[in-house]
């Protein structure tokens, strides 16, 4: 029994290169499923990305806290090699050989696709909760916040000084927005033409939750990662600076 | 040399979200301003240049295309330490909100594609 907990304890000391190995044997299984199963239609890194994400479900069930699978102490790695220390560092890395042309000519169509993308999902954010009943300027601003990122939600609700109870609505909303683009990006990919650098572009643009963008073109086309990427790192920026105060204040005079 | 390949790439991601940092300050929010963005124009340019005016070898570039091949297993894990139990519990409202932003700027991408074409 002594021998079985020291062989624990390598995998929880080791929490990232374990987090390798059972990174490298979700996508070995990914692809086997993806070949047997669609003959390889399906792309592996989506399935991958989707039994990750049922796994997160499983681990959040079991343990209670909030980083999914990571929160069981054997699978902590997971926490660092997804973070995004490492995530940032390689979407980085994907703009190694980036056509620059393709960002000059999609350059204005990106940054508009910027503007378009918050503005869009604040007010359906702030419909919903208007809808279901919510009147002051603060709520109905904090839950826009949250479906334009997970991340404006709470800095927006911080700033506005939101309630604990519609603080936690706008995170979940930001967090289901990501999962669904996650997801739903290779299913729709096809019916929008995003298959080509200038509709990334704009796709990160109007999606703008990176870890949304950087999971749903992994499972689309690698190729298009920097692209759709490159404008989705604008967007949380943006989003911290208009909803608060500018949208913040339209919402308050209508 | 390998390392020459990610010391680049960390040299560019770091100036990259001190530039993000900077403008978020200079703006004043919270918040780091387009880092990564700056960091991929800075690793595209500063590669160019070596690229052309030193010799930037095959295996120096192997220290940066490791890191973009790792890339979708990082993501992976990502999606694994998702907080998937909150967007499950955050009722019709989180639901439909993200659902809705979702679904309605898919149908606007291939609007947009068209201008300035």
């Amino acid at each position: 029994m002594m021998f079985l907990s020291s062989v624990e304890s390598i995998f929880i000391t080791n929490g990232v290169i374990t987090a390798f190995l059972f990174v490298g044997l979700i996508i070995w299984f990914s692809y086997f499923l993806s070949n047997k199963l669609t003959k390889g239609k399906f792309h592996g890194s989506a399935i991958a990305i989707i039994i990750g994400l049922i796994l997160a479900y499983i681990g959040g069930k079991i343990t209670g806290g909030s980083k999914g699978l990571a929160d069981i102490t054997i699978f902590s790695g997971l926490a660092i090699l997804g973070g995004s220390m490492f995530r940032d560092f390689a979407i980085v890395a994907t703009a190694y050989g980036l056509d620059t042309k393709e960002l000059k000519k999609a350059g204005l169509a990106g940054i508009l696709s910027l503007f378009i993308g918050v503005i869009l999902s604040f007010t359906i954010g702030a419909c919903v909760a208007i809808f279901y009943g919510y009147q002051d300027a603060i709520s109905i601003t904090t839950i826009g916040a949250g479906t334009v990122t997970f991340l404006v939600g709470p800095v927006t609700g911080t700033a506005l000084g939101a309630s604990s109870e519609v603080m936690a609505l706008s995170i979940a909303a930001g967090i289901i927005k990501s999962i669904l683009v996650m997801v739903t990006t290779p299913l729709f990919a096809p019916f929008v033409g995003l298959n080509n650098p200038r509709s990334a572009l704009i796709y990160g643009g109007l999606m703008g939750t990176n870890s949304g963008v950087a999971a749903g073109l992994a499972a689309t086309d690698p190729k298009l990662v920097p692209y759709g990427a490159m404008t989705a790192t604008f967007y949380t920026g943006l989003g911290c600076l208009i909803v608060p105060t500018l949208l913040f204040l339209i919402v308050s005079l209508l | 040399m390998v390392i020459y390949g990610v010391a680049l790439l960390a040299f560019s991601f770091l100036l990259g979200l001190i530039l993000g940092e900077l403008f978020g300050y200079l703006l004043g929010i919270d918040a780091n301003l387009g880092g990564v963005g700056f960091a991929m124009l800075i690793l595209i340019f500063l590669s160019n240049y070596l690229k052309v005016n030193l010799n930037f070898g095959e295996i120096s570039e192997k220290g940066i295309t490791f890191w973009s091949a790792i890339y979708i297993p990082i993501v992976v894990a990502m999606a694994a330490k998702q907080n998937v139990i909150a967007a499950v519990d955050g009722g019709m409202i989180a639901i439909l909100g993200g659902g809705l932003a979702v679904f309605i700027s898919f149908l606007i991408i291939p609007l947009l594609s068209k201008i300035g074409k």
